[in-house]
Protein backbone atom coordinates (compact mmCIF):
# COMPACT_ATOMS: atom_id res chain seq x y z
CA UNK A 1 0.00 0.00 0.00
CA UNK A 2 2.83 2.35 0.88
CA UNK A 3 4.50 1.45 -2.41
CA UNK A 4 1.31 2.11 -4.31
CA UNK A 5 0.79 5.49 -2.68
CA UNK A 6 4.27 6.56 -3.84
CA UNK A 7 3.78 5.15 -7.33
CA UNK A 8 1.56 7.94 -8.69
CA UNK A 9 3.83 10.87 -7.80
CA UNK A 10 6.90 9.05 -9.10
CA UNK A 11 5.20 8.23 -12.39
CA UNK A 12 4.06 11.84 -12.66
CA UNK A 13 7.64 13.02 -12.15
CA UNK A 14 8.96 10.63 -14.81
CA UNK A 15 6.31 11.69 -17.34
CA UNK A 16 7.13 15.33 -16.62
CA UNK A 17 10.84 14.64 -17.17
CA UNK A 18 10.17 12.77 -20.41
CA UNK A 19 7.89 15.50 -21.76
CA UNK A 20 10.52 18.12 -20.98
CA UNK A 21 13.32 16.06 -22.52
CA UNK A 22 11.25 15.51 -25.67
CA UNK A 23 10.84 19.25 -25.97
CA UNK A 24 7.05 19.14 -25.66
CA UNK A 25 7.25 21.21 -22.50
CA UNK A 26 8.95 24.55 -23.04
CA UNK A 27 11.61 25.19 -20.35
CA UNK A 28 10.06 28.66 -20.07
CA UNK A 29 6.86 27.07 -18.79
CA UNK A 30 8.15 24.15 -16.76
CA UNK A 31 11.78 23.04 -16.63
CA UNK A 32 12.63 19.35 -16.37
CA UNK A 33 12.97 18.01 -12.81
CA UNK A 34 16.57 17.11 -13.57
CA UNK A 35 17.26 20.70 -14.51
CA UNK A 36 15.78 21.90 -11.23
CA UNK A 37 18.03 19.50 -9.34
CA UNK A 38 21.11 20.71 -11.23
CA UNK A 39 20.17 24.31 -10.51
CA UNK A 40 19.72 23.48 -6.83
CA UNK A 41 23.16 21.89 -6.77
CA UNK A 42 24.77 24.93 -8.42
CA UNK A 43 23.08 27.36 -6.06
CA UNK A 44 24.11 25.31 -3.03
CA UNK A 45 27.73 25.20 -4.18
CA UNK A 46 27.79 28.95 -4.78
CA UNK A 47 26.44 29.37 -1.25
CA UNK A 48 23.61 31.71 -2.25
CA UNK A 49 20.83 29.17 -1.71
CA UNK A 50 21.84 28.33 1.86
CA UNK A 51 22.26 32.01 2.59
CA UNK A 52 18.75 32.84 1.36
CA UNK A 53 17.31 29.83 3.14
CA UNK A 54 18.96 30.95 6.36
CA UNK A 55 17.52 34.44 6.02
CA UNK A 56 14.02 33.08 5.43
CA UNK A 57 14.20 30.66 8.35
CA UNK A 58 15.44 33.40 10.64
CA UNK A 59 12.47 35.59 9.72
CA UNK A 60 10.09 32.70 10.30
CA UNK A 61 11.60 31.78 13.67
CA UNK A 62 11.75 35.37 14.89
CA UNK A 63 8.16 36.08 13.83
CA UNK A 64 6.96 32.82 15.31
CA UNK A 65 8.70 33.43 18.61
CA UNK A 66 7.34 36.95 18.95
CA UNK A 67 3.79 36.17 17.79
CA UNK A 68 3.72 32.91 19.75
CA UNK A 69 4.80 34.60 22.99
CA UNK A 70 2.25 37.37 22.62
CA UNK A 71 -0.55 34.94 21.74
CA UNK A 72 0.36 32.63 24.62
CA UNK A 73 0.62 35.45 27.15
CA UNK A 74 -2.71 36.94 26.09
CA UNK A 75 -4.27 33.48 26.08
CA UNK A 76 -3.09 32.79 29.63
CA UNK A 77 -4.32 36.18 30.80
CA UNK A 78 -7.77 35.79 29.29
CA UNK A 79 -7.98 32.11 30.24
CA UNK A 80 -7.44 32.88 33.91
CA UNK A 81 -9.00 36.27 34.40
CA UNK A 82 -12.64 37.08 33.79
CA UNK A 83 -11.70 40.75 33.93
CA UNK A 84 -9.09 40.36 31.20
CA UNK A 85 -11.58 38.38 29.16
CA UNK A 86 -14.20 41.11 29.42
CA UNK A 87 -11.60 43.75 28.61
CA UNK A 88 -9.81 42.32 25.61
CA UNK A 89 -11.39 39.15 24.25
CA UNK A 90 -13.96 40.88 22.07
CA UNK A 91 -11.38 43.19 20.51
CA UNK A 92 -9.14 40.25 19.70
CA UNK A 93 -12.01 38.27 18.20
CA UNK A 94 -12.90 41.26 16.00
CA UNK A 95 -9.35 41.75 14.75
CA UNK A 96 -9.15 38.05 14.12
CA UNK A 97 -12.07 38.28 11.70
CA UNK A 98 -9.80 40.20 9.32
CA UNK A 99 -7.77 37.89 7.08
CA UNK A 100 -4.36 38.97 8.34
CA UNK A 101 -2.89 39.15 4.82
CA UNK A 102 -5.39 41.90 4.03
CA UNK A 103 -3.44 44.07 6.47
CA UNK A 104 -0.31 43.85 4.32
CA UNK A 105 -0.69 47.22 2.52
CA UNK A 106 -1.24 48.94 5.84
CA UNK A 107 1.75 47.18 7.39
CA UNK A 108 3.90 48.30 4.47
CA UNK A 109 2.77 51.89 4.95
CA UNK A 110 3.66 51.66 8.65
CA UNK A 111 6.88 49.75 8.47
CA UNK A 112 8.13 49.91 4.87
CA UNK A 113 9.28 46.72 3.22
CA UNK A 114 12.24 45.85 5.43
CA UNK A 115 12.86 43.01 7.88
CA UNK A 116 10.55 44.50 10.51
CA UNK A 117 7.56 44.36 8.18
CA UNK A 118 8.24 40.70 7.34
CA UNK A 119 8.68 39.60 10.93
CA UNK A 120 5.65 41.64 11.95
CA UNK A 121 3.47 39.92 9.36
CA UNK A 122 4.60 36.47 10.46
CA UNK A 123 4.04 37.37 14.12
CA UNK A 124 0.58 38.66 13.28
CA UNK A 125 -0.35 35.40 11.59
CA UNK A 126 0.93 33.36 14.54
CA UNK A 127 -0.57 35.35 17.41
CA UNK A 128 -4.22 34.52 16.80
CA UNK A 129 -4.16 30.74 16.47
CA UNK A 130 -1.95 30.49 19.55
CA UNK A 131 -4.16 32.89 21.50
CA UNK A 132 -7.40 31.16 20.62
CA UNK A 133 -6.19 27.67 21.33
CA UNK A 134 -4.57 28.67 24.61
CA UNK A 135 -7.76 30.23 26.00
CA UNK A 136 -9.81 27.35 24.65
CA UNK A 137 -7.48 24.80 26.24
CA UNK A 138 -7.59 26.49 29.62
CA UNK A 139 -11.40 26.67 29.56
CA UNK A 140 -11.67 23.01 28.67
CA UNK A 141 -9.71 21.73 31.66
CA UNK A 142 -11.97 19.39 33.64
CA UNK A 143 -13.32 21.35 36.64
CA UNK A 144 -13.37 18.10 38.61
CA UNK A 145 -9.59 17.87 38.31
CA UNK A 146 -9.24 21.47 39.47
CA UNK A 147 -11.42 20.62 42.46
CA UNK A 148 -9.20 17.62 43.13
CA UNK A 149 -6.19 19.93 43.10
CA UNK A 150 -7.82 22.02 45.81
CA UNK A 151 -8.62 18.94 47.86
CA UNK A 152 -4.97 17.90 47.63
CA UNK A 153 -3.99 21.31 48.91
CA UNK A 154 -2.30 22.74 45.81
CA UNK A 155 -1.58 26.47 45.78
CA UNK A 156 -2.56 28.59 42.80
CA UNK A 157 0.81 28.29 41.05
CA UNK A 158 1.00 24.53 41.62
CA UNK A 159 -2.57 24.21 40.37
CA UNK A 160 -1.62 25.99 37.15
CA UNK A 161 1.58 24.01 36.71
CA UNK A 162 0.30 20.54 37.60
CA UNK A 163 -3.29 20.66 36.33
CA UNK A 164 -4.31 23.61 34.16
CA UNK A 165 -1.37 23.86 31.77
CA UNK A 166 -1.05 20.10 31.16
CA UNK A 167 -4.79 19.97 30.63
CA UNK A 168 -4.63 22.80 28.11
CA UNK A 169 -1.56 21.45 26.33
CA UNK A 170 -3.29 19.39 23.62
CA UNK A 171 -5.21 22.45 22.51
CA UNK A 172 -2.14 24.69 22.71
CA UNK A 173 -0.15 22.30 20.53
CA UNK A 174 -2.96 22.23 17.99
CA UNK A 175 -2.60 26.00 17.92
CA UNK A 176 1.15 25.71 17.39
CA UNK A 177 0.64 23.42 14.45
CA UNK A 178 -1.90 25.69 12.87
CA UNK A 179 0.32 28.72 13.54
CA UNK A 180 3.24 27.07 11.74
CA UNK A 181 1.14 26.91 8.60
CA UNK A 182 0.05 30.56 8.83
CA UNK A 183 3.61 31.66 9.65
CA UNK A 184 4.82 30.03 6.49
CA UNK A 185 2.08 31.57 4.40
CA UNK A 186 2.83 35.01 5.84
CA UNK A 187 6.50 34.60 5.06
CA UNK A 188 5.89 33.66 1.43
CA UNK A 189 3.68 36.69 0.93
CA UNK A 190 6.00 39.07 2.78
CA UNK A 191 9.06 37.89 0.87
CA UNK A 192 7.35 38.25 -2.46
CA UNK A 193 7.18 41.99 -1.91
CA UNK A 194 10.36 44.00 -1.79
CA UNK A 195 12.78 41.50 -0.34
CA UNK A 196 16.55 41.84 -0.81
CA UNK A 197 17.28 38.30 0.29
CA UNK A 198 15.49 35.12 1.24
CA UNK A 199 13.78 32.35 -0.70
CA UNK A 200 11.05 34.71 -1.87
CA UNK A 201 13.65 37.15 -3.15
CA UNK A 202 15.28 34.29 -5.03
CA UNK A 203 11.99 33.55 -6.73
CA UNK A 204 11.20 37.14 -7.63
CA UNK A 205 14.72 37.72 -8.88
CA UNK A 206 14.44 34.61 -11.06
CA UNK A 207 11.17 35.88 -12.44
CA UNK A 208 12.94 38.90 -13.93
CA UNK A 209 15.11 36.56 -15.98
CA UNK A 210 12.41 33.97 -16.69
CA UNK A 211 14.43 31.38 -14.76
CA UNK A 212 11.58 28.97 -14.17
CA UNK A 213 14.01 26.35 -12.87
CA UNK A 214 14.88 28.60 -9.93
CA UNK A 215 11.22 29.46 -9.37
CA UNK A 216 10.21 25.81 -9.27
CA UNK A 217 13.12 25.18 -6.91
CA UNK A 218 11.89 27.86 -4.46
CA UNK A 219 8.38 26.38 -4.57
CA UNK A 220 9.80 22.96 -3.74
CA UNK A 221 11.85 24.44 -0.89
CA UNK A 222 8.79 26.17 0.57
CA UNK A 223 6.95 22.86 0.42
CA UNK A 224 9.79 20.91 2.02
CA UNK A 225 10.15 23.36 4.88
CA UNK A 226 6.40 23.30 5.45
CA UNK A 227 6.50 19.52 5.66
CA UNK A 228 9.51 19.63 7.98
CA UNK A 229 7.82 22.14 10.31
CA UNK A 230 4.72 19.99 10.48
CA UNK A 231 6.83 16.93 11.22
CA UNK A 232 8.52 18.74 14.09
CA UNK A 233 5.16 19.81 15.50
CA UNK A 234 3.90 16.26 15.14
CA UNK A 235 6.93 14.88 16.95
CA UNK A 236 6.44 17.45 19.71
CA UNK A 237 2.84 16.37 20.13
CA UNK A 238 3.79 12.75 20.33
CA UNK A 239 6.43 13.41 22.95
CA UNK A 240 4.56 15.90 25.12
CA UNK A 241 1.23 14.10 24.86
CA UNK A 242 2.51 10.57 25.33
CA UNK A 243 -0.14 10.21 28.05
CA UNK A 244 -2.95 11.10 25.67
CA UNK A 245 -4.81 8.19 24.05
CA UNK A 246 -5.13 10.12 20.78
CA UNK A 247 -1.44 10.95 20.42
CA UNK A 248 1.01 8.65 22.19
CA UNK A 249 0.79 5.06 21.02
CA UNK A 250 0.41 2.20 23.47
CA UNK A 251 3.27 2.04 25.91
CA UNK B 1 -21.72 32.10 53.94
CA UNK B 2 -19.40 32.26 56.88
CA UNK B 3 -17.34 29.73 58.76
CA UNK B 4 -15.05 27.19 57.32
CA UNK B 5 -12.96 24.37 58.73
CA UNK B 6 -11.61 25.56 62.06
CA UNK B 7 -8.24 24.05 62.97
CA UNK B 8 -7.70 22.58 66.41
CA UNK B 9 -4.88 20.34 67.48
CA UNK B 10 -5.34 18.61 70.81
CA UNK B 11 -4.61 14.88 70.52
CA UNK B 12 -7.86 13.92 72.19
CA UNK B 13 -9.85 15.85 69.61
CA UNK B 14 -12.12 13.94 67.24
CA UNK B 15 -11.41 13.56 63.54
CA UNK B 16 -14.22 15.98 62.93
CA UNK B 17 -16.92 17.66 64.99
CA UNK B 18 -19.86 19.32 63.29
CA UNK B 19 -22.27 21.46 65.26
CA UNK B 20 -25.55 22.89 64.01
CA UNK B 21 -24.42 22.85 60.39
CA UNK B 22 -26.65 24.62 57.91
CA UNK B 23 -26.34 24.66 54.14
CA UNK B 24 -28.80 26.00 51.61
CA UNK B 25 -28.83 26.39 47.85
CA UNK B 26 -30.65 29.68 47.45
CA UNK B 27 -33.83 29.37 49.48
CA UNK B 28 -33.70 25.55 49.50
CA UNK B 29 -32.28 24.33 52.81
CA UNK B 30 -30.46 21.04 52.28
CA UNK B 31 -28.67 20.65 55.62
CA UNK B 32 -30.42 22.03 58.65
CA UNK B 33 -29.03 22.07 62.16
CA UNK B 34 -26.97 18.94 61.65
CA UNK B 35 -24.52 17.81 64.32
CA UNK B 36 -22.05 14.98 63.93
CA UNK B 37 -18.87 13.78 65.57
CA UNK B 38 -16.45 11.23 64.17
CA UNK B 39 -13.59 9.91 66.31
CA UNK B 40 -10.20 9.03 64.90
CA UNK B 41 -10.11 5.43 63.80
CA UNK B 42 -13.89 5.32 63.65
CA UNK B 43 -15.59 4.13 60.46
CA UNK B 44 -18.94 5.82 59.88
CA UNK B 45 -21.27 5.05 57.00
CA UNK B 46 -23.86 7.56 55.86
CA UNK B 47 -27.07 6.32 54.25
CA UNK B 48 -30.00 8.31 52.98
CA UNK B 49 -32.26 8.45 50.02
CA UNK B 50 -31.12 10.10 46.84
CA UNK B 51 -31.03 13.89 47.03
CA UNK B 52 -31.17 14.07 50.83
CA UNK B 53 -27.89 15.97 51.04
CA UNK B 54 -25.16 13.38 51.65
CA UNK B 55 -22.80 14.73 49.02
CA UNK B 56 -23.56 18.25 50.19
CA UNK B 57 -22.50 17.31 53.72
CA UNK B 58 -19.34 15.60 52.49
CA UNK B 59 -18.36 18.58 50.36
CA UNK B 60 -18.89 20.91 53.30
CA UNK B 61 -16.67 18.71 55.48
CA UNK B 62 -14.03 18.72 52.72
CA UNK B 63 -14.06 22.51 52.70
CA UNK B 64 -15.11 22.51 49.04
CA UNK B 65 -18.30 24.48 49.56
CA UNK B 66 -19.09 27.38 51.87
CA UNK B 67 -21.48 26.76 54.76
CA UNK B 68 -24.36 28.94 55.85
CA UNK B 69 -24.24 28.39 59.55
CA UNK B 70 -22.83 26.28 62.35
CA UNK B 71 -19.31 25.06 62.82
CA UNK B 72 -17.01 22.38 61.47
CA UNK B 73 -13.96 21.64 63.62
CA UNK B 74 -11.29 19.44 62.13
CA UNK B 75 -7.62 19.13 63.07
CA UNK B 76 -6.42 19.16 59.50
CA UNK B 77 -7.67 19.22 55.94
CA UNK B 78 -9.44 15.94 55.25
CA UNK B 79 -8.59 13.65 52.34
CA UNK B 80 -11.32 12.89 49.82
CA UNK B 81 -11.88 10.04 47.37
CA UNK B 82 -14.57 10.87 44.86
CA UNK B 83 -16.85 8.49 43.04
CA UNK B 84 -14.75 9.00 39.90
CA UNK B 85 -11.06 8.35 40.44
CA UNK B 86 -10.00 11.80 39.16
CA UNK B 87 -6.46 10.74 38.29
CA UNK B 88 -4.46 13.22 36.23
CA UNK B 89 -4.09 11.49 32.84
CA UNK B 90 -0.81 13.30 32.10
CA UNK B 91 0.99 12.15 35.23
CA UNK B 92 2.45 8.76 36.03
CA UNK B 93 0.86 6.84 38.89
CA UNK B 94 3.46 7.82 41.46
CA UNK B 95 3.21 11.49 40.51
CA UNK B 96 -0.56 11.23 40.84
CA UNK B 97 -0.24 9.78 44.31
CA UNK B 98 2.34 12.40 45.30
CA UNK B 99 0.12 15.30 44.12
CA UNK B 100 0.21 17.96 46.82
CA UNK B 101 2.60 15.98 49.00
CA UNK B 102 5.10 18.37 50.55
CA UNK B 103 7.98 16.04 51.29
CA UNK B 104 11.48 15.60 49.90
CA UNK B 105 11.01 11.83 49.61
CA UNK B 106 7.68 12.15 47.80
CA UNK B 107 8.47 9.39 45.33
CA UNK B 108 9.33 6.87 48.03
CA UNK B 109 6.22 7.68 49.99
CA UNK B 110 4.08 7.43 46.88
CA UNK B 111 5.73 4.10 46.07
CA UNK B 112 4.98 2.79 49.55
CA UNK B 113 1.34 3.90 49.28
CA UNK B 114 0.99 2.26 45.87
CA UNK B 115 2.50 -0.93 47.23
CA UNK B 116 -0.11 -0.87 49.99
CA UNK B 117 -2.91 -0.93 47.42
CA UNK B 118 -1.16 -3.68 45.46
CA UNK B 119 0.19 -1.53 42.62
CA UNK B 120 3.80 -1.24 43.75
CA UNK B 121 5.09 -2.43 40.38
CA UNK B 122 3.23 0.20 38.32
CA UNK B 123 4.89 3.41 39.57
CA UNK B 124 5.67 4.83 36.13
CA UNK B 125 2.59 3.57 34.34
CA UNK B 126 -0.12 5.87 32.95
CA UNK B 127 -3.61 6.06 34.50
CA UNK B 128 -5.21 5.13 31.18
CA UNK B 129 -3.68 1.66 31.42
CA UNK B 130 -5.62 0.90 34.60
CA UNK B 131 -8.92 -0.87 35.15
CA UNK B 132 -11.67 0.93 37.07
CA UNK B 133 -10.86 -0.87 40.31
CA UNK B 134 -7.12 -0.25 39.96
CA UNK B 135 -7.73 3.45 39.30
CA UNK B 136 -9.85 3.65 42.47
CA UNK B 137 -7.03 1.99 44.39
CA UNK B 138 -4.62 4.66 43.17
CA UNK B 139 -7.09 7.34 44.26
CA UNK B 140 -7.21 5.65 47.67
CA UNK B 141 -3.40 5.61 47.85
CA UNK B 142 -3.37 9.31 46.94
CA UNK B 143 -5.72 10.07 49.83
CA UNK B 144 -3.90 7.90 52.39
CA UNK B 145 -0.40 9.13 51.54
CA UNK B 146 -1.46 12.46 53.05
CA UNK B 147 -1.91 10.65 56.38
CA UNK B 148 -5.31 12.25 56.90
CA UNK B 149 -7.10 12.25 60.22
CA UNK B 150 -10.38 12.30 58.35
CA UNK B 151 -11.05 10.36 55.16
CA UNK B 152 -14.16 11.20 53.13
CA UNK B 153 -15.41 8.61 50.65
CA UNK B 154 -18.36 9.46 48.38
CA UNK B 155 -19.89 6.32 46.87
CA UNK B 156 -16.39 5.03 46.43
CA UNK B 157 -17.54 1.58 45.34
CA UNK B 158 -20.62 2.49 43.34
CA UNK B 159 -19.02 2.23 39.91
CA UNK B 160 -17.29 -1.10 40.55
CA UNK B 161 -18.48 -4.58 39.64
CA UNK B 162 -19.60 -6.85 42.47
CA UNK B 163 -16.42 -8.89 42.71
CA UNK B 164 -14.09 -5.90 42.59
CA UNK B 165 -16.29 -4.24 45.18
CA UNK B 166 -15.81 -7.11 47.63
CA UNK B 167 -12.04 -6.96 47.14
CA UNK B 168 -12.09 -3.20 47.65
CA UNK B 169 -14.05 -3.68 50.89
CA UNK B 170 -11.27 -5.91 52.18
CA UNK B 171 -8.60 -3.46 51.13
CA UNK B 172 -10.32 -0.44 52.65
CA UNK B 173 -10.90 -2.32 55.91
CA UNK B 174 -7.20 -3.22 56.12
CA UNK B 175 -5.99 0.24 55.21
CA UNK B 176 -8.28 1.92 57.71
CA UNK B 177 -7.16 -0.52 60.40
CA UNK B 178 -3.51 0.38 59.66
CA UNK B 179 -3.79 4.15 59.29
CA UNK B 180 -6.73 4.71 61.63
CA UNK B 181 -8.23 7.86 60.15
CA UNK B 182 -11.80 8.75 60.94
CA UNK B 183 -13.83 7.66 57.93
CA UNK B 184 -17.11 8.95 56.54
CA UNK B 185 -18.38 6.71 53.76
CA UNK B 186 -21.40 7.79 51.75
CA UNK B 187 -23.13 4.78 50.26
CA UNK B 188 -26.47 3.52 48.99
CA UNK B 189 -25.72 -0.05 49.94
CA UNK B 190 -27.06 -1.07 53.34
CA UNK B 191 -25.08 -4.32 53.33
CA UNK B 192 -21.89 -2.47 52.51
CA UNK B 193 -22.53 -0.12 55.40
CA UNK B 194 -23.10 -3.05 57.75
CA UNK B 195 -20.00 -4.84 56.50
CA UNK B 196 -17.63 -1.91 56.87
CA UNK B 197 -18.85 0.60 59.42
CA UNK B 198 -18.65 0.85 63.20
CA UNK B 199 -21.58 3.23 63.11
CA UNK B 200 -24.27 3.81 60.52
CA UNK B 201 -26.13 7.07 60.15
CA UNK B 202 -29.29 7.68 58.19
CA UNK B 203 -29.80 11.20 56.94
CA UNK B 204 -33.26 12.63 56.41
CA UNK B 205 -34.68 16.13 56.12
CA UNK B 206 -31.30 17.74 56.43
CA UNK B 207 -30.16 16.05 59.61
CA UNK B 208 -29.10 12.75 61.12
CA UNK B 209 -32.38 10.95 61.68
CA UNK B 210 -31.17 7.56 62.83
CA UNK B 211 -28.03 6.03 64.22
CA UNK B 212 -27.00 2.40 64.51
CA UNK B 213 -23.85 0.89 66.05
CA UNK B 214 -22.72 -2.32 64.46
CA UNK B 215 -20.06 -3.36 66.97
CA UNK B 216 -20.49 -7.00 67.92
CA UNK B 217 -21.94 -8.51 64.79
CA UNK B 218 -24.71 -11.05 65.05
CA UNK B 219 -27.82 -8.91 64.97
CA UNK B 220 -27.05 -8.05 61.39
CA UNK B 221 -30.27 -9.12 59.77
CA UNK B 222 -32.25 -7.17 62.34
CA UNK B 223 -30.05 -4.14 61.68
CA UNK B 224 -30.66 -4.56 57.99
CA UNK B 225 -34.43 -4.60 58.33
CA UNK B 226 -34.32 -1.66 60.69
CA UNK B 227 -32.09 0.38 58.39
CA UNK B 228 -34.16 -0.39 55.34
CA UNK B 229 -37.26 0.69 57.23
CA UNK B 230 -35.53 3.97 58.10
CA UNK B 231 -34.79 4.44 54.42
CA UNK B 232 -38.44 3.93 53.61
CA UNK B 233 -38.03 0.45 52.17
CA UNK B 234 -40.07 -2.36 53.69
CA UNK B 235 -37.98 -5.54 53.85
CA UNK B 236 -40.42 -8.37 54.35
CA UNK B 237 -37.86 -11.10 54.16
CA UNK B 238 -34.82 -11.10 56.38
CA UNK B 239 -31.73 -12.46 54.64
CA UNK B 240 -30.95 -16.04 55.67
CA UNK B 241 -28.36 -16.15 58.44
N1 LIG C 1 -25.12 23.05 43.07
C1 LIG C 1 -26.39 22.88 43.48
N2 LIG C 1 -27.30 23.87 43.30
C2 LIG C 1 -28.58 23.72 43.71
N3 LIG C 1 -29.04 22.63 44.32
C3 LIG C 1 -28.20 21.61 44.53
C4 LIG C 1 -26.82 21.68 44.12
N4 LIG C 1 -26.21 20.53 44.45
C5 LIG C 1 -27.16 19.79 45.04
N5 LIG C 1 -28.34 20.41 45.09
C6 LIG C 1 -29.58 19.89 45.69
O1 LIG C 1 -29.32 19.59 47.03
C7 LIG C 1 -29.96 18.39 47.40
C8 LIG C 1 -28.96 17.42 47.97
O2 LIG C 1 -28.05 17.03 46.96
P1 LIG C 1 -26.88 15.98 47.24
O3 LIG C 1 -26.07 15.89 46.02
O4 LIG C 1 -26.21 16.35 48.50
O5 LIG C 1 -27.71 14.64 47.44
P2 LIG C 1 -27.18 13.18 47.77
O6 LIG C 1 -27.75 12.79 49.06
O7 LIG C 1 -25.72 13.11 47.62
O8 LIG C 1 -27.90 12.35 46.62
P3 LIG C 1 -27.38 11.05 45.84
O9 LIG C 1 -27.56 9.91 46.79
O10 LIG C 1 -28.32 10.94 44.70
O11 LIG C 1 -25.97 11.29 45.44
C9 LIG C 1 -30.65 17.87 46.16
O12 LIG C 1 -32.01 18.17 46.25
C10 LIG C 1 -30.02 18.62 45.03
O13 LIG C 1 -30.95 18.85 44.02
MG1 LIG D 1 -24.34 12.15 46.24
Amino acid sequence: MLLLSWLAPVVLLIVWELLAQAGWLSPQVLPAPSKVIRTAFKLVVSGSLLNDLGVSLLRAVAGFAIGGSIGFALGILVGFSRVAEAAIDRSIQMIRAIPFLALLPLVIVWLGVGEVEKIFLVALGVTFPIYINTTLGIRQVDPKLIELGRVQGLGTLELIRRIILPGALPSILTGVRYALATAWLALVVAETIGAQSGIGFLAMDAREFLRTDVIVLTIVIYALIGVAADAIACHLERRLLAWHPNYGGAR
Amino acid sequence: MTLHVVPSSSTASPAVAVTNLRRAYGSRVVIDNLSLRIERGEFVALLGESGCGKTTLLRALAGLDPIDGGRIAAPRRPAVVFQEHRLLPWDSLWRNVALGLQAPNARERAAAALAEVGLGDRLDDWPRNLSGGQAQRVALARALVQEPELLLLDELFAALDALTRIRMHELVRELVATHRPGVLLVTHDVDEAIALADRILVMREGRIAFEHRTRGHGAQSIARIELLAELGVAAFQPIPA
